[in-house]
Formats: C-alpha cells, structure tokens, sequence
C-alpha cells in the first residue's frame, strides 16, 4: 500500500478563517480548501494510530463527547467513541432504545436536555433527514453529524477522500463510480459533493428506481447499467442495500440485484487494472458485492477505510472543538 | 328592493351609504367611483346612485371597496388571522380533530365563527375522511354544510370517488378534491426534483397532480357532477382544467398565494414553514401557475390558512405537519398579482370572493342587489412586512416571513355592520 501524501493547496488562511464552521453538518456547507484542510488534519492521525502502540493524545481532557445515536449504528458509533477516547474526551453514548425518545420526548427537548448537561461537543445520527441540523440549532456546543436520514454523513465521504487520496495520490481526473442504492443513501450524497469538489469525475450508477432525480446537479453522472458505470473508473464505490428502507418494491429481488448490479470479479475487470474497491459497511455479501472482491487485498480497501474513518472522526473532533478549547487561531 | 322589517326598524337598522370608495366590483372591469348603499344585512344599490336623505353615510377616505374575501378552504377558524386578512367568509376544511362527517359536528362548525364571520363547513364526503364509506352528505348539507371535501387525501377507490360525485350532484353540492395521487404520494414530503435530491427527502414526480386530476374530471363528465380542485399547482394540470373547462364540464380549480411565489427551493435548510401538501413546484410550474391565473383558468385563490405552532413545526421535516398560516397575507399577496399585470383588481375580487361565493352556493360576494352587506376596505398599497412572530393568526407558521408586501384591509363589514 502506497502511502503517499501530496498536500493541496490551500489560500492563504489560518486557524478559524481556514475553518469557519461551528458545525460539520453538510459536505453542501464545506469549500474544497476546507475539506482539504480536514483531510490533512485527518493524515496526521492517521500516521499516529498507525505508528505508535499507545495512540493516547489528551488534546480533548476534560471535555464532555456525547454521541447521540436515534438510530441503530455499530461502526459509526464506535469509531467516534474511539475517537474521541484517543483525544482523551469523556464519552458518552446515547441509544434511543435507552433514551426518553421511545416516550415521546420531541427531538427538541432531547436536546435541550443533551445542552444542558454542558457537553462540549455532540455527534448525532438520525433516521431523518435535516434532523441534525435542528438539533445543532438549539444547541451551544460544536455539532457532528453522523448520519440523517437519506441526506448527509459528511466523516463517511471524509474518510472516503482521504482513503481515496492515500491510494491515488489526488483526485484530478480520477473516475469514481458510486454504485447501488443511491437515492437512500446519505453516503452517496456526501461523496457525490465531496468527490465532485475535489475535483473527481463521479458517476452514480444504480438502477433507475434507485437514482435519485437530477442526481447531475450533485455534480455525478448517472449510469443504469453497470458495466458502463465502471468502464474506466478508477475507484469502484459500493453502496449497501438498504434492505430497511426497501419499503416499495424498488428492485424484484436481492437475486436480480446481485445478477445485474453485483460486484464480481468479471465486473470488476471492466474498471481499470487497479482500480479500488470501497464499501462503507456493513456489506451484504453476496448481493451488492462478492467475498472474492470484498477480500481481495490488492483491491479491496474496505478495512483501510474504517482505520481512516478513526481519523477523520479525530480530526473532526480536534478542529470543532479548538475554539472552545483556546487555541491560538482559534479563539 | 327589500323592506326593512318592523324588527329591524324597532333595532335602528337602518341604511349605510358608503361614499368616496373606489368600488372594486368582481362582475365589473375596472375601478369606479360610487356608493354602496346597505339595507339591514343586504346590498340594496351600487355604483353611481343618488344617496337616500335617511341613509347613514359612512366615509371610504378613498379606498377601495371590495366584497369580504371568502376563503374556500381552511383548516381552523382563527378570527384574529381572518380579521387582519379581510376574510369575512371561510370554508372549513373536514379535517379537523373530529373529522366533520356528522351532522352534530357541521352544525357547531357553523357557529364556530359567530359573529365575527362566516363558517362553511365542508362536509367529509367519507366517514373518517377514510375514503371508503360515503358520509351523510345529505343530513349535513341541511346541517349547514356547502360543500363535500375529500380532504386532504385523494380517495384512492375509483368505485367510491364515482359514487360520491354522483351522490353530491343529486344534492346539488360540489365535490371538493384534493389533486394527488395517493400512490405516488404516499410517503412524499416534497416534489422530485434538485432540492429533494440535495435534501434526501421522500419525494414524488409532480405528474402525481395531473394523475388526480385526470382521473377525477372523467368520474366528473360521467357523474355530471362539479367538482372543483381546492390546490391545482402544476402546468399538466391546468392543462387538463383548461381542457376540461372548454368541454363544458362543471370543473373549477383554486391556488394559494404559495405556488404562484414560492418555488421548491424554498424548503432549501429543512425549512418546515414551506412544508406544504401539496409540496411546492418547480419554478417551471410555478410560472404555470400564474399564466393560469392570468388566462383564466384559476377560479378560486385560497389561503389554505393552517396555523401551526412549534410541536406541529420544528420537527424534522418530514415529520413536520404540511401547511401554513396564510389567511393573513392572502389578499396583500394576491394584489402582486394586480401590480404584476396578470389580472385587474376586479378580477382579483372574483378570484378571492364572487367564484368561492359561487362554488359554495351562498349569496354574497357581490354587488348585485340583495348581497350579503359582506365587505372590506382596502388600502391596496399599505406597506407592510410579514413577520412570523407578529402574525395575528394562532401560529406564525409562514414561508413568507421578513417578506414586504402591499395591501391591507382597513375595515371589514359583516352584515351590514362594521367592526
């Protein structure tokens, strides 16, 4: 694995003017220079989790990291709690299954109460689109979004960049095409943005039932048939299908999805000789993905994207949480 | 010419002239200077008429005399948003908490308004507003329902859509639908489209409308019924109304200010203020929008007046409730369309008073003779800023918050008296 890193010009900015936002809500609210600027905030954790056996950092001591998760996650949920545990913040989870949600409580109110107990920054995730965004309004400290709805999960395409960038050395020109259910998913649209900005050719490629109307004015073009979609490209983006959101017939079943839209190493020969292959997790093997590709270690960079997942989550948390914590710049 | 009766001379009613008005007559073409001369509760005379020597005579200060607005098709009965908003008359909606499928329920519906103004119920054309099993339609109309409304769904059975529209055209009722098709529909919060995509919000094709529409104005030609479409907002279905019009069919169709000034970016940030049923269009459509009220295919502007508070609004978008407090900035944006050329300010009263007045079968907005003494007047150029949280309506729920704006009603008459 090549782990090469060319900086990116950025203007001519430092500390808070570099990185104006209060929030990490929307990839939409981020300028290239900014997702550059987290990218190599990212690269720096990324050498530290990687060299060093105690990867402790206690820039985040004293702070208080609630992760407020409305729903079900294991990979995003962790990642941030070990992030936040690498920079030495306490961290505290939060399942709706165990929270006053289940009782009627208005999202408002749960965070009023999340505000109230001075938590220095929040990360959320939520079954519906733009409900993080409301949270982050009534609240006093810096908002991470993990995940809402079909719309957003900004660390994810972070983290798919930065995977990206250590891989091909930059995005000029590279083809990536982000492939399945495209229209539920938050991952697409972060990427879509983040990928097109980096200066990326992305395609969106699905079946039409599962592509999202004028997906061109986030910056991919849409292919439904999957053999054009991956001709030439240089990263292969898988996306999970979304069995808990098929409430429609949006396919005619998991069977024909694998035959017409599955990554087999046949399929796979038709992108370029080295392109990557990249899934968000968790996989459904089988269906939008075979083991032989997922395993492959020459193509697959599937676990690199978790270990870089870690560090962007730190990343995040570092820059979010600078101006509370005075640093100079920053304040 | 009616008499005033022993009572009514025993309670002083006498008669009102309202002189120095410009009189903004729906069935007349432009502006006049006149008098209106009220007897009781009634319109006895207008125009340039002698003013009787026993008439009380009240000054207009200039302004324009118009027909109360009669706003077909509201949620709630918010006098004070009515009041500001010039709405003397208002069509209630069958979805209230206790859907209005019941003769009890029509007949407090009524008195709901008293005396400040009118309420219509419009009868739920179902039970349970379910869409399956027809309501009492008859008992309810002599209850004092004017209209039987399918709500704020699309009655999905063909088979009961046909019966309904059969039943009301026996009763003389019109059948008043909502355009959406349910299946289409069913979980969408806004229009397909970019700001959908960008939001990942539910979405459905806006032919969803069309669809309706299409299938409806064919029960209608089959049933000879009328049937008017409370909210029609996209090109394809003017496109079927304009059609169905020159058919002859008794096919009418109404708008709110929102879809001829708000396109669907207007939810850009999860703003539920905008969240709207139907959602809001694509500017393409919305340029529909106003040529079809230009042309003549809009009959009825509506405020769709549905005032919100906070645990219906802030909310995730897609779990917000749809609607907006619009009674109060109903006429003051519907005059854009007088300052924009797209119809006169007579045109505009036949939009906002004589056609509701008409499809609901009362007699008022209008001044011909013996019409309800039902009227406003307005400063047509007042200033004024829309502010959400100043709003007299119960909630301030508007999408046209911090928006200038034109036009106020200074003084409302119901019935022959003055507020």
């Amino acid at each position: 694995m090549p782990d090469i890193f060319i900086p990116d010009a950025t203007p001519e900015l430092t500390g808070r003017a570099l990185f104006p936002h209060r929030h990490l809500l929307s990839i939409a609210d981020l300028k290239p220079w900014e997702i550059r600027f987290l990218l190599d905030e990212a690269e720096h954790w990324a050498r530290t989790n990687k060299g060093q056996a105690r990867k402790h950092d206690d820039r985040l001591a004293g702070m208080t990291q609630i992760n407020a998760f409305f729903e079900n996650s294991t990979r995003t949920l962790l990642s941030f709690e070990i992030a936040g545990k690498r920079l030495g913040a306490d961290v505290v989870n939060m399942h709706a299954g165990q929270s006053s949600v289940k009782k009627g409580e208005t999202l408002i109110d749960t965070a009023m109460t999340l505000n109230a107990m001075a938590a220095d920054v929040i990360v959320i995730r939520h079954a519906s689109s733009g409900a993080v965004a409301l949270i982050a309004d009534k609240v006093d400290c810096p908002v991470l979004n993990a995940g809402d709805g079909w719309h957003q999960h900004p660390t994810q395409a972070l983290l798919d960049a930065l995977t990206i960038r250590r891989r091909k050395g930059g995005f000029e020109g590279l083809v990536v095409a982000i492939c399945g259910d495209v229209l539920h998913s938050r991952v697409a649209r972060s990427n879509m943005l983040c990928l097109a900005a980096l200066g990326a050719q992305v395609r969106a490629v699905a079946p039409p039932t599962l592509l999202p109307p004028e997906v061109e004015m986030l910056g991919a073009t849409p292919y439904s048939r999957m053999e054009d979609g991956l001709d030439g490209a240089d990263v292969v983006m898988m996306l999970r299908l979304q069995n808990e959101r098929m409430d429609g017939a949006f396919i005619p079943s998991a069977r024909e999805y694998h035959a017409l839209y599955g990554l087999t190493p046949e399929r796979l020969a038709i992108a370029k000789p080295d392109a990557l292959v990249m899934h968000p997790g968790p996989m459904n093997r089988g269906v939008e993905i075979t083991s032989t590709v997922a395993d492959d270690p020459d193509r697959s960079a599937i676990t690199e994207q978790v270990a870089m997942g870690v560090a962007v989550r730190m990343a995040c948390l570092d820059v979010l949480t600078r101006k509370a914590r005075g640093v100079e710049g920053w304040a | 010419m009616s008499i005033p009766t022993n009572k009514e001379k025993e309670m002083g009613v006498g008669r009102i002239a309202i002189v120095n008005g410009k009189l903004a007559d729906p069935a007349g073409d432009a502006l006049a200077p006149g008098t209106v001369l009220i007897e009781g509760d009634r319109i006895l005379a207008t125009g340039a008429i002698d003013i009787p020597a026993d008439a009380q005579q009240v000054d207009a200060g200039g302004l324009v005399v118009a027909p109360g607005l009669i706003d077909l098709g509201v949620f709630a009965t918010d006098k004070p948003a009515f009041h500001f908003g010039g709405i003397t008359r208002a069509a209630l909606m069958p979805d209230q908490r206790a859907p209005l499928d019941e003769a009890g329920l029509i007949r407090e519906a009524t008195r709901a308004g008293k005396p400040d103004f009118w309420v219509h119920p419009i009868a739920a054309a179902t039970r349970g507003l379910k869409g399956t099993e027809m309501a009492e339609m008859g008992l309810m109309q002599i209850a004092g329902a004017k209209a039987v409304g399918t709500g704020r769904q699309w009655i999905a059975d063909s088979g009961v859509m046909l019966r309904i529209l059969s039943y009301a055209s026996g009763l003389g009722l019109t059948v008043i639908a909502h355009a959406e098709d349910g299946g289409l529909s069913a979980k969408a919060v806004a229009t397909s489209g970019e700001t959908a995509t960008r939001l990942g919000l539910a979405h459905a094709p806006a032919c969803a409308e069309a669809m309706a529409i299409a299938r409806d104005i064919m029960l209608a030609r089959e049933t000879g019924a009328a049937i008017h479409f409370r909210l029609v907002t996209t090109r394809a279905g003017f496109d079927l109304i304009r059609a169905a019009k020159a058919e002859g069919l008794t096919v009418s169709c109404g708008i709110s200010p929102a879809y001829l000034f708000l396109n669907d970016q207007a939810v850009t940030a999860f703003r539920t203020f905008a969240r709207l049923s139907p959602p809001l269009r694509s500017e393409n459509d919305r340029q529909a929008s106003i040529a079809a009220v230009a042309d003549g295919t809009v009959d009825v502007i509506t405020s769709g007046h549905d005032p919100r508070g906070p645990e219906d609004k802030r909310l995730p978008f897609a779990d917000a409730s749809p609607g907006m407090a619009g009674a109060e900035t109903l006429l003051a944006l519907s005059l854009n369309l007088v300052r924009d050329g797209h119809v006169s300010l007579n045109r505009l009263m036949t939009l906002l008073s004589a056609n509701p007045a008409k499809i609901l079968g009362v007699n008022a907005g209008s001044f011909a003779p013996g019409s309800a003494a039902d009227l406003i007047l307005v400063d047509p150029d007042a200033p004024w800023i829309v502010d959400s949280a100043k709003m007299a309506a119960s909630a301030g729920n508007t999408p046209f918050d911090k928006v200038p704006v034109q036009g106020r009603a200074r003084r409302i008459m119901k019935g022959g008296q003055f507020f």
